[in-house]
């Protein structure tokens, strides 16, 4: 099993998303990118999916928090990530979730999953029972 | 409320410092809101002239009364809602958020005068506005809101907001994008999409202020206010679905609306940090109309539910900061 790394803002939306999931009753381990530097710096060390909100969406571009670019950026953290998941919200048009096309496109990974906001009761149980499936079939893939 | 019964103004003005924020959110969404910073007069709604003689009068008639509806309540989120909101506020900066909010309120509350001189007679406009004057259903929306702005708790303001920013004006925004989807009124359309994602950023603000203020409160005071919220949601659900079918009957659209009053009322509790309340076979929403929303909502990113065979390893390519603008 891999792990799950998410970034959350301080309305915390997108970490109830991630406890909804309890992944950890799955065998996956979850690690938070922090908020402010002086929180310190995550490097991670097994492979993880990548669970990202997307901001605002508009003029001023920005789509992808700057504390997940900065995450990216490393060289070593971007090696490790398998997928990526996105939350945002439809109102905001051409770039509803665009934080995972960008991401997908920028690391080649598969896309995963899109939801809205807060997510359904119906996106918690899809990305539970499809991080599970994923991970598996990882897992069978010989190195 | 004061004894002269006019809007309560704040007692203590302190000079805003932008280089101490109290919370980090706040200049984030000041930015997002300036960022995002437009007028109508950059939209070219006068090249829907021809397209607007391609409606029926009776499908006219439908859009410019959804149109006078959709400008009282920005009206009302202008000079009242938004407003009302700042003597509540916990930061100096959440109150700059709030004069964005109420002048661009405004901004949309003109769009609507915009689309409509260039489309419409002015004897259909005063029609319009005599409707939307005398329609018990749309007036009514406006009293309960207006009664919460006038009330004495900032946490059932900052609700009744939420959930006219994030729901009320559906019913409403659903014709701009049902016509979009037919490729009519096609620059309104642009223009209302401008709105919605203001909108969006204005619902979730005032969500997160909402439940930043819950944090202050005690087990029971928060359980009280989510009942007060669901009760009010409820309120406001069984009058939008009386103005729907005033509105949409004749021309055969109620069901498809409700889907869509529905799936809007879903994200109005999740801005307020609430469960969604609708299932989703009573929030699947015409996709036609979620794709006139979201070009990009209706590429089904579920790659879970298909084969999965891809297998794509991350390449170590090199990424600066600039290659994550977009």
């Amino acid at each position: 099993m891999g792990d799950l790394v998410y970034f959350s803002s301080v309305s915390e939306n997108t970490h109830r998303f991630v406890q909804k999931l309890r992944l950890s009753e799955l065998g996956m381990g979850v690690r938070r990118i922090p908020l402010r530097p002086t929180e310190g710096f995550l490097r991670v060390d097994e492979p993880y999916v990548l669970l990202v909100p997307t901001y605002g969406g508009g003029n001023e571009g920005g789509a992808v928090p700057r504390q997940v670019v900065k995450f990216l950026n490393d060289p070593h953290n971007r090696s490790l990530i398998r997928g990526v998941v996105a939350a945002g919200n439809t109102n905001f048009g051409e770039a509803y979730c665009i934080a995972g096309d960008i991401i997908s496109a920028k690391c080649q990974v598969p896309y995963l999953y899109a939801f809205e906001l807060l997510g359904t009761a119906e996106d918690v149980t899809r990305v539970r029972d499809g991080l599970g499936r994923f991970w598996q079939r990882q897992q069978q893939i010989p190195a | 409320m004061s004894p002269s019964g006019k809007l309560k103004l704040i007692d203590r003005v302190t000079a805003i410092n932008w280089n101490r924020l109290e919370d980090d959110k706040d200049l984030e969404v000041w930015e997002r809101l300036t960022g995002n910073f437009w007028l109508p007069e950059k939209v070219p709604v006068s090249n829907d002239i021809q397209s607007w003689h391609s409606l029926t009068p009776q499908e006219q008639e439908l859009t410019t009364r959804v149109f006078t509806g959709l400008t009282l309540l920005d009206t009302i989120q202008g000079t009242v809602g938004a407003v009302s909101l700042i003597p509540d506020a916990l930061t100096p900066h959440e109150e700059a958020v709030y004069t964005n909010i109420a002048f661009m309120e405004s901004v949309h509350a003109k769009s609507y005068s915009s689309i409509f001189s260039t489309l419409i007679s002015t004897q259909e406009i005063d029609e319009a506005f005599r409707w939307s004057e005398e329609n018990p259903n749309l007036q009514r929306k406006a009293e309960i809101v207006l009664e919460y702005y006038r009330g004495d708790s900032p946490l059932k303001r900052k609700v009744a907001s939420t959930l006219l920013e994030s729901f009320l004006f559906y019913s409403g925004f659903y014709l701009p994008m049902h016509w979009s989807s037919r490729a009519k009124l096609t620059n309104t359309a642009d223009l209302i999409r401008l709105i919605i994602r203001d909108e969006a950023v204005h619902g979730y603000y005032i969500g997160y202020k909402y439940q930043k203020g819950l944090e202050l409160l005690t087990e029971a005071e928060r359980d009280d206010l989510k009942a007060y919220t669901f009760e009010l949601l409820f309120e406001l659900y069984e009058n939008e679905v009386q103005y729907t079918e005033d509105l949409y009957d004749g021309v055969g659209l109620t069901e498809d609306v409700k889907k869509f009053l529905r799936y809007n009322a879903n994200k109005a509790l999740m801005n307020l940090g609430y469960e969604a309340l609708f299932p989703k076979d009573e929030t699947d929403v015409n996709p036609a109309i979620l794709a006139a929303l979201s070009p990009n909502a209706d590429e089904n990113h579920d790659f879970f539910s298909g084969s999965g065979s891809s297998y794509v390893i991350g390449k170590a390519v090199a990424t600066e900061d600039e290659d994550w603008e977009f």
